[in-house]
């Protein structure tokens, strides 16, 4: 996952003043003294037993779960693949597979074409520069949950902000339901996530942006360059990298959205906002399917895990940017 | 008195070298504007949140226009949140213990595996760091049914300590990549002059490294506390006794009106409680958890 060549610059990243000498150096001298082989593993060992215990072991036991039918209480009975059989035909599933997939296609859009003004815009020199970037990136560092419920708050038709302050500014007659038929609640919840995460996602392309020689900027814009010229023929195909990696966290995050639809639309209205995980954690902790659950689980990690290794084809034809 | 304000008002040379061209100076002030509005936007529903939470009982119930309180400052929606389930103060002893304890277990376990990582040459080497970086291939969420079985098995359901762990071992990864880097950064020389001094690997660890690697702990706390401050599924499935849960899952119980009506006061409240830390500790380490996200998008 890391290469030789990220794992220098990333150290370089972290003291400047190390030169390449000092690395040749170092990686010269990393000595293997006698027993080292027992002592490292004596430093890596606490970190190797989470992993085994917290990882390993329930990820074997997900797809050994999978194979049975696994209720709570009683003794499991092996059934093959006879859970995965039934999801394929299952409808409550197949259909928050599809909402999900849906949510995320709209929600990245949604979160990129604010976002990526943003880093534009806070890539601008300026007195108030640091002042624009802290503040589009503080609602990233709120915890998903917390925003959740204060939107709860802020869509509340009698209690909350937005219905009442349109009632007053006379733009509709009576309260707005905003969880209470499916366009709106889809509407407001993405318009939360983009609250949420714009920030955050602005902040990693402006990484990408800032990577990008000033030089080569410069001499376009010598040469006669209009604005959307850079941006289409320097900028977009230069950040490619950085573009494909934060899309790709976009994306997975997005699979794995739960909180938002738990804590503001309560997966409603008439369920038509259950996500992938909302179903997994209703078959198996609310009906108690453990097996069952796990099977959608393991669909889920094939989807993610695909998705990674598309990611990682993707990030290694490209020449590496520096 | 009028002939000097004339004289003030007539238009004054303008310094001869480099003048802003109006259009530019336009554009700089519209920027503004619009950064200034934009902020305006991301910033308002915390603060109008934070506001609201000091307003008595029944003006916190009521729509939040305008945001600040106007029948006089209190705390009532604290006292409100007060009564349900262990109380504010419990549940945030809750949240604070498994979010330091996932702090300081994360930082321990990554800073010996960082130190092993980065200054021994062991056969499978290269395997085991890697076996530990595609922890992050799989969502978490996907083994959480084995994970509460197992737990239970070993007596760590409802504990903190136990939702602990599992934090921990969701931070491996990243902190265990930042660390290694950390400790790649330091010159063996520094090291090697400690030992000849007569310090032993664990007191030369503790003494001089930690000073040097602190940049790279403070990135892996604060992703640390973050991360498990604000963790949901995990601690509403794996904390099912009412006592131990953290703030958010209470939080959710409060918003679901499984006391009565949604109390919107407590929820006002709960919110404000739950986002100080957050945005505190950002404040004051921003440099450091930028730094983690571009190391988290370099790789």
């Amino acid at each position: 996952m890391s290469t030789h060549g990220t794992d220098q610059s990333a150290a370089i990243d972290l003291d400047p003043t190390a030169t390449s000498a000092d690395m040749r150096d170092r990686l010269k001298r990393k000595y293997p003294p006698p027993k080292s082989q027992w002592i490292a593993l004596a430093f890596i060992a606490p970190a190797l037993i989470l992993v085994i215990a917290f990882f390993l072991i329930p990820l074997v036991m997900a797809i050994w779960m999978s194979l049975h039918n696994w209720p709570l209480m009683g003794s499991p009975k092996f059934t093959g693949l006879t859970n995965y059989v039934r999801l394929a035909s299952d409808k409550a599933f197949l259909n928050a597979l599809l909402f999900t997939g849906k949510y995320t296609v709209v929600v990245t859009i949604a979160i990129f074409v604010v976002a990526f003004p943003l880093a534009l815009f806070v890539d601008r020199k300026s007195r108030l520069t640091g002042f624009f970037r802290t503040s589009y990136f503080l609602p990233s560092v709120v915890g998903f949950a917390t925003s959740c419920l204060l939107w709860v708050w802020l869509l509340s038709p009698d209690n909350g902000l937005f219905s009442v302050a349109l009632q007053r500014l006379g733009w509709v007659d009576k309260p707005v339901q905003f969880i209470g038929n499916f366009d709106l609640a889809f509407a407001s919840i993405i318009v939360m996530v983009v609250w949420r995460m714009a920030g955050f996602t602005m902040l990693l392309l402006l990484t990408g942006i800032q990577a990008i020689p000033h030089d080569i900027q410069e001499a376009a814009r010598i040469d006669g360059a209009t604005a959307w010229q850079r941006f289409r023929l320097i900028t977009l195909p230069l950040m490619k990298r950085t573009l494909a990696l934060t899309m790709v966290m976009s994306i997975a995050g997005s699979i794995l959205a739960f909180d938002q639809f738990y804590i503001i639309t309560l997966g409603g209205p008439r369920r038509q906002t259950m996500t992938a995980v909302y179903q997994i954690y209703n078959t198996s902790f609310i009906s108690f399917k453990l097996g069952y659950g796990a099977a959608m689980s393991i669909i889920l990690m094939l989807i993610l895990v695909a998705l990674t290794v598309l990611q990682l084809y993707v990030l290694r034809s490209k020449e590496p940017s520096k | 008195m009028n002939d000097e304000s004339a004289v003030n008002d007539a238009p004054r040379p303008r310094p001869p070298k480099n003048p802003v061209p109006l259009g530019r100076r336009f554009n700089t002030v519209f920027a503004g504007g619009v950064g200034i509005m934009l902020a305006a936007l991301f910033l308002a529903p915390m603060l109008w949140v934070a506001l609201s939470s000091f307003k008595p009982k029944e003006e916190a119930a009521q729509p939040p226009l305008p945001p600040w309180p106007t029948s006089g400052v209190s705390l009532d929606t604290y006292r409100e949140l007060n009564t349900f389930g262990n109380g504010l103060l419990g549940h945030s002893v809750n949240s604070f213990a498994v979010s330091i304890g996932t702090v300081l277990l994360t930082v321990a376990v990554s800073t010996l595996a960082g130190y092993g990582f980065s200054r021994f040459h062991f056969k499978g080497k290269n395997l085991l760091f890697m076996m530990i970086m595609l922890t992050m291939m799989v969502p978490f969420q996907s083994i959480l049914t084995p994970l509460f079985l197992l737990l239970t098995k070993v007596g760590l359901q409802n504990s903190l300590f136990g939702l602990a762990l599992v934090y921990t071992t969701l931070q491996l990864p990243f902190s265990v990549f930042m660390m290694r880097n950390s400790f790649d950064a330091v010159p063996m020389d520094i090291e090697e002059a400690a030992r000849i001094d007569g310090c032993t690997t664990l007191s030369m660890l503790r003494h001089i490294m930690l000073n040097l690697t602190l940049p790279g702990i403070a990135t892996v706390s604060i992703f640390a506390f973050l991360t498990s401050w604000n963790e949901f599924l995990g601690a509403l499935v794996l904390l099912t006794n009412t006592e131990y849960q953290t703030l958010p899952v209470i939080m959710a119980m409060v918003r679901y009106g499984k006391y009565g009506g949604i109390n919107w006061g407590a929820v006002q409240a709960g919110v404000t409680v739950m986002m100080i830390p957050c945005l505190i500790l950002f404040l004051l380490l921003q440099r450091y958890y930028v730094r983690g996200l571009t190391a988290g998008a370099v790789k």
